[in-house]
Formats: structure tokens, C-alpha cells, sequence
């Protein structure tokens, strides 16, 4: 069994890719570092990252298929599923083999699977723009967590930063425990290390939040209830388009929090 | 802003909820400069109520006072509820405060008409225009016009506006004028008629000058509310189809009838609101748009109303089973689309790679065809399987309904399958 070990960056893997198809070694199995386990009966490659290898071959596919199938290849690359890598080879591996564009030809599986993968992973990314909830702090920074199931959040930033250009922001990923901060100038890459954020519930801590913070989440609270059309109630369609694991950062769907701030609202401000 | 605030946002988001038209698609406003939001021509749904529908809007009233009768409109003057008025301040700041928090994609903003028409409109228009004037804001903006508002004001609005709309409601005239004596026909369509024009005419200036304003650059929609009054889907569909070709319109939605005045006389009792026809409709109002069928084809004399059991299409290949079978690798996109089970993607996808291959059932499958309902219509690169020639229309459909009871007695097929739209 031949086993490539990469280092979990998307350039590491092109160049894993490059090095099996100008060795024409076949790999069973390409892992990263991150979730490698030793494997004794495994013949092991372990692949330096070469810029230039990737460039390379990233070049070929390019001018092989088209700018369009790049991206669908690293939208599908973010969704780190465990055998995405093989997905990716197999795929690259074909479109550089034929003598035409395959990228269209849904009578192939490995452009089907590339397909349906990058289909999850847009419709994931997707969901930032509509479920990011920003709370502003004292220091009129609009903060939100997100929890996305694939690591979407770098194909988001563009929107964001196009959106809201003239507020600062956080949107941080609390599961992969990392984030982006736009300074009203440039977007970069930020951890966040103090204990002002509960990852659990999303919220950032009363002391640092803006007074007006509070109403305007039970505005919306109570928007959001007002506007509910009891004679249409549909559960399941409604579970279907919102999923239960978004609930949990949704000021809408706080309703104990909703109630406390009923009881308190007079005192706001 | 604050008790009074929540309140006054309860009353008017209430009474704002009926209007479905809450897509936000189909304007491109970019950000220029560093001002606040940009308007995304695909729109982007933030939440989901619990009948699931998509909230994109702050849909708002700017007051639920009303000078006028209309017999399905809660808001009527002859009701006796709780009513208020926003100031164009409090709007302003609930959609700015909303949208900076990524709540929202922007406004969509209706009133019921205090004073007269214009003193209305003016109200709204100002809303409009501070959010993008002193606020620099570039997110979504819909206007409800007001009936019987000046042209000049109409202008206006569409110039801060991203669309505009004048509701029309029940399709046809003798029937608006029983349920709304205080509108007529002409004051709703010479807005649109007004609207329409305006459109065409800042197209010209924007070909022209590049700098010229744009003007409700994401068009103009209306609604008909369906079951208010007998008249049937033939009268519904064709009142769309004429609204689509002949004044331009982006979006006609329909809005099952949810009786709310049960007291007035002149209005059906109905058990429920008319959920599964409103869904045909919509569909039916797909296969117009994006289906490239007539709407002769999907209503005429014979058949003036939608079959509720099944869907348009599959009506509609029922109907005509001598159409059929077509085969997957020759037809033509628009033949490929008539095809119940074969949606606008699937379409798609079959005529980009069947130049790479011929394709079989399991391709097929794999494209996304639903082929419990297209085996009936199609053949392809294999053996002839029974078509609907072959078995008679009468038996699919009874096949395809039974399918339907089963897979709801399984549980499987969430609503959702019945109320999308295709395949
Ligand atoms: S004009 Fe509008 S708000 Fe007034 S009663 Fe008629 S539908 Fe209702």
C-alpha cells in the first residue's frame, strides 16, 4: 500500500499529486499530518510542499479544464472530508490524461463526486453570509461566531468585506478556533485567545457589548415572531432550510434569552 | 427607542407579513466607495420562519392606519384594532441597526394610506432616500407604490428604490371593485404602466450616459391573492402571463387566501388557506418563465383550472401523451424540459455530457433525473422500457400518486418534496 503524507496545505497536496503522476506511483491513500496514524505495513512518501511542483500542475488543470474547475477543485478541497484527497487525484489525474475538457462530462463518476462534494461545500458557504449574526462591542467592532461544518469561511471573506466596508468585523470559526478581522482597511487572519467569547453560545460578554446591542437583538427577536404566519406553520420544511446545528448562534431562536431580556428591557439604555 | 419601539415593530411587522413578495433577487447595486452594504443580484434568505419562508426583508408598514375598505386586508378602516405609525426615523435606524448586524438584506416597506395617496408615498419615499442619502446606504430597498400616487413621486421612489410594486390583488376588475371598492383597475395599472416606462427610458440614459441614475433597477412585481374570489386558474395565470410580457414585470407571486375579516359576507369560508393551489400556481408560473411553455398550454378552456393531485408538467404530459416518449440523447433542451422528472439543471448537464457519451439510465440517475416519474416519458441508450403510450396516462398517474402515499406513509418524503417546485 503506498501512503502519502502531505501537510495539510491545499500547495502540499498538489504537490503529492505531482510527484504520483510523474513517478506513476499510485497512491492508496494520501493523508495529512494532521490526522496521519502510522501505518506499519504502508510503503510511507513523505512530500515536501514545492511551490513550484504546485504551481505547475495547478497551471496544467487550468489550461486543461478551465479557471471554474480550479475553483470547484479547492471549494471542494475545503470540505476536508478523509478521503477528499484520492477524490482530488483521481479527478486531476483525468482531467490531465484526456485529450479534451472532461470537466462537463456527468457521465464520469470522478466528475460527478468532484461535483456533489463542491455542492456541499458552496451550499456551506453560502449559509455564512445568511447565518452570520454580528454583535457589537464597546469598541464598535461587529463580532460573530460561526460553526461551519467545512472550512468555509476564507471563500466568504470577499462578501463581507464588499458588504460592510465601512464597519470593522470579526467572524470567527469556533471549531476550527480561527477567524478574519477587518480594520476598516485590510482583512487578516486572527486567533482569539481571551475568555470575553463563549464558543458555546456565540455571545461575547455583557461587559464588553455595546448598550444598544441587547435591544436590537430582542427587536429581532420580536420581528421574527411577529412576522410568523400561524395558519402556514410547516415544521419540517422550516428544520429543513434551517438547520438545528445553525440554531445554536441565531438571535431568533434564543427564546430563553429572549424572556430575560423582556423582564430587563427597562433597564437598557 | 425602546418599549414603545418593540411595540410599534410588533403591530407593523404584523401586518406586513401577508405580502409574500419578500424575494430580494435580481439587483446588482454595487458598494461604491466605503459606504454601508451592497445589494446581491442572487438576494440571500438570513432566517426562515416556521411556515418556511425565506426572511430577506425588514418587511415593514410604515403605518396600519387606513383610509380605505379593502374586505381581505386586515388593516381595513372598519376593523377595530391596534394601530400606529412609524416616524421615518425609527425605520431608518431599525434597518440600518438590522442590517449591520447581517439580519437582513434590506427593506421592503408598504403602508396603509393615511390622508391621501401622496402624503403616503412622500412618507415612504423619504424613508428611501435618507437610508441612501444620509446614510450612504447601498443594501436592498422595495417600495410598495401607494394606488393613486402622483407620477412624480412614483419617479422618486424609483430613483432610491431597488424595485417597486403595485399590488394588484384579485385578478380580475368586477371582482377588485366588489372587495376594494376604493381602488380600481387603472389606479394600480397606470403606476405600473408608469413604472414600466420609466424603466425603458433609464435603460435608454444608462446606454447613453453611464452616470445617469438607475431607476428600480431590479423592476417591478405585483401579487393576486388566490381564493378570495371564484375566479379560476385560467383567469390567474393568463392576468401573469400578460403581466410578464407586456409590462415587464420581474415577479408576480400568489399569496393563498387567509381569511382574515370572516365577518364580511362578500368573502369565501374557507377551512384553510389554499396552500396547494397557490404552490401550482407558482409552478405553473415556473413552467411560463423559465419551462418555455405558453400558458395556453398549461390553462385554457378545457382545462381552466390546475389539477391540485399532480403537477403542471405532469398534467400537462398526461394530457399529451403523444409527445412522448422523447429520446435523452437527441431532444432538444426545450423538448428535454418538458419532461416531468427533468428539471432546468438536469437539462442542462444531460445536453453538455451526452456530447461526451451517449447516457444510460444510471447516468441519468446520477445527473440528478428523477426517474421514477421520467421512465414513463423518455427513452435512451438502452432497452425500451413500457412509456405512457404503451400503459395509458390513466395508470401513470395513478402509479406516480400511489408513489406519493406510500413514500408519505414512509415518512420520507418531507413536504418540502410536494411543495418544491420540480421535478
Ligand atoms: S389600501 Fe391596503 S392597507 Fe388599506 S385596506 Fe386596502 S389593502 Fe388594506
Amino acid at each position: 500500500m503506498n501512503l502519502f503524507i502531505y501537510d495539510q496545505s491545499f500547495e502540499g497536496l498538489l504537490s503529492a499529486i505531482h510527484d504520483a503522476l510523474e513517478t506513476g506511483i499510485v497512491p492508496d491513500k494520501i493523508v495529512s499530518t494532521r490526522l496521519y496514524q502510522d501505518d506499519l505495513f504502508a510503503t510511507k512518501f513523505d512530500i515536501a510542499t514545492d511551490l513550484e511542483k504546485s504551481e505547475k500542475l495547478w497551471d496544467m488543470v487550468r489550461i486543461k479544464s478551465s479557471k471554474q474547475n480550479c475553483e470547484r477543485i479547492y471549494t471542494a478541497f475545503l470540505s476536508e472530508l478523509p478521503e477528499i484527497e484520492l477524490v482530488i487525484y483521481n479527478y486531476i489525474k483525468l482531467i490531465i490524461n484526456m485529450p479534451y475538457n472532461t470537466e462537463a462530462d456527468f457521465s464520469n463518476d470522478y466528475v460527478i463526486k468532484i461535483n456533489a462534494i463542491y455542492r456541499k461545500v458552496s451550499r456551506e458557504a453560502q449559509r455564512i453570509l445568511m447565518f452570520v449574526r454580528f454583535q457589537k462591542t464597546v469598541d464598535d467592532i461587529f463580532y460573530a461566531s460561526h460553526d461551519p461544518q467545512y472550512n468555509v469561511l476564507p471563500l466568504a471573506v470577499k462578501h463581507f468585506k464588499n458588504r460592510f466596508a465601512d464597519q470593522k468585523w470579526v467572524i470567527f470559526d469556533t471549531r476550527r478556533r480561527f477567524g478574519y478581522y477587518y480594520d476598516l482597511h485590510d482583512v487578516r487572519e486572527i486567533t482569539i485567545s481571551n475568555k470575553k467569547i463563549s464558543f458555546e453560545t456565540g455571545k461575547i460578554d455583557n461587559d464588553i457589548m455595546h448598550v444598544s446591542e441587547k435591544l436590537f437583538q430582542n427587536l429581532w427577536q420580536n420581528y421574527y415572531n411577529a412576522i410568523n404566519i400561524r395558519e402556514r406553520k410547516n415544521l419540517k420544511v422550516h428544520m429543513q432550510f434551517l438547520p438545528k446545528r445553525f440554531w445554536k448562534y441565531l438571535p431568533e431562536k434564543d427564546l430563553i434569552k429572549n424572556r430575560q431580556i423582556e423582564n430587563s428591557i427597562v433597564t437598557v439604555e | 427607542m425602546l418599549t414603545e419601539t418593540i411595540n410599534k415593530l410588533k403591530i407593523l411587522a404584523g401586518a406586513a407579513k401577508y405580502d409574500v413578495s419578500c424575494a430580494s433577487s435580481g439587483s446588482n447595486r454595487p458598494n461604491t466607495g466605503k459606504g454601508l452594504g451592497n445589494a446581491a443580484p442572487w438576494g440571500i434568505c438570513h432566517s426562515f420562519t416556521e411556515d418556511g419562508r425565506c426572511i430577506s426583508l425588514l418587511k415593514l408598514m410604515l403605518t396600519n392606519y387606513c383610509i380605505y375598505d379593502c374586505a381581505y386586508c386586515a388593516n381595513r378602516k372598519s376593523n377595530d384594532i391596534r394601530r400606529t405609525t412609524f416616524t421615518v426615523i425609527e425605520v431608518v435606524e431599525l434597518t440600518i441597526a438590522f442590517y449591520r448586524r447581517n439580519y437582513i438584506e434590506g427593506l421592503f416597506l408598504s403602508s396603509g394610506v393615511i390622508v391621501n395617496p401622496d402624503y403616503t408615498m412622500e412618507r415612504m419615499v423619504q424613508v428611501a432616500k435618507d437610508l441612501r442619502i444620509k446614510h450612504n446606504y447601498h443594501g436592498y430597498i422595495h417600495l410598495k407604490s401607494i394606488p393613486g400616487a402622483s407620477d412624480e413621486l412614483q419617479q422618486k421612489a424609483g430613483l432610491y428604490a431597488d424595485r417597486l410594486s403595485v399590488n394588484i390583488e384579485i385578478a380580475t376588475e368586477p371582482n377588485l371593485k366588489m372587495l376594494a371598492p376604493d381602488k380600481n383597475y387603472m389606479s394600480i395599472m397606470n403606476p405600473m404602466t408608469t413604472i414600466k416606462n420609466k424603466i425603458i427610458e433609464n435603460k435608454e440614459d444608462r446606454r447613453k450616459f453611464r452616470s445617469a441614475p438607475r431607476f428600480s433597477p431590479a423592476g417591478q412585481s405585483t401579487q393576486l391573492i388566490v381564493g378570495a374570489t371564484p375566479d379560476s386558474d385560467k383567469q390567474i395565470l393568463s392576468l401573469a402571463g400578460n403581466l410578464y410580457t407586456n409590462q415587464n414585470l420581474k415577479r408576480v407571486y400568489y399569496s393563498g387566501f387567509i381569511p382574515v375579516n370572516s365577518y364580511d359576507k362578500r368573502l369565501p369560508a374557507l377551512a384553510e388557506p389554499p396552500l396547494r393551489r397557490e404552490n401550482r400556481l407558482y409552478q405553473a408560473d415556473w413552467l411560463f418563465r423559465f419551462y418555455h411553455f405558453s400558458i395556453e398550454e398549461i390553462v385554457n378552456d378545457n382545462h381552466p383550472d390546475l389539477d391540485l393531485e399532480i403537477d403542471p408538467k405532469l398534467s400537462y404530459a398526461l394530457r399529451n401523451p403523444w409527445l412522448f416518449p422523447i429520446d435523452i440523447n437527441k431532444a432538444s433542451y426545450e423538448t428535454l424540459l418538458r419532461v416531468p422528472g427533468i428539471g432546468v439543471k438536469s437539462a442542462k448537464l444531460i445536453v453538455v455530457s451526452r456530447q461526451y457519451n451517449k447516457l444510460t439510465t444510471e447516468n441519468l440517475k446520477k445527473i440528478g433525473v428523477v426517474l421514477k416519474r421520467a421512465k414513463y416519458f423518455i427513452t435512451c441508450n438502452e432497452l425500451k422500457m413500457p412509456t405512457v403510450n404503451e400503459i395509458s396516462p390513466e395508470y401513470v398517474r395513478k402509479a406516480l400518486l400511489s408513489d406519493n402515499v406510500q413514500a408519505k406513509n414512509n415518512n420520507k418524503s418531507k413536504l418540502y418534496k410536494q411543495l418544491s417546485l420540480f421535478p
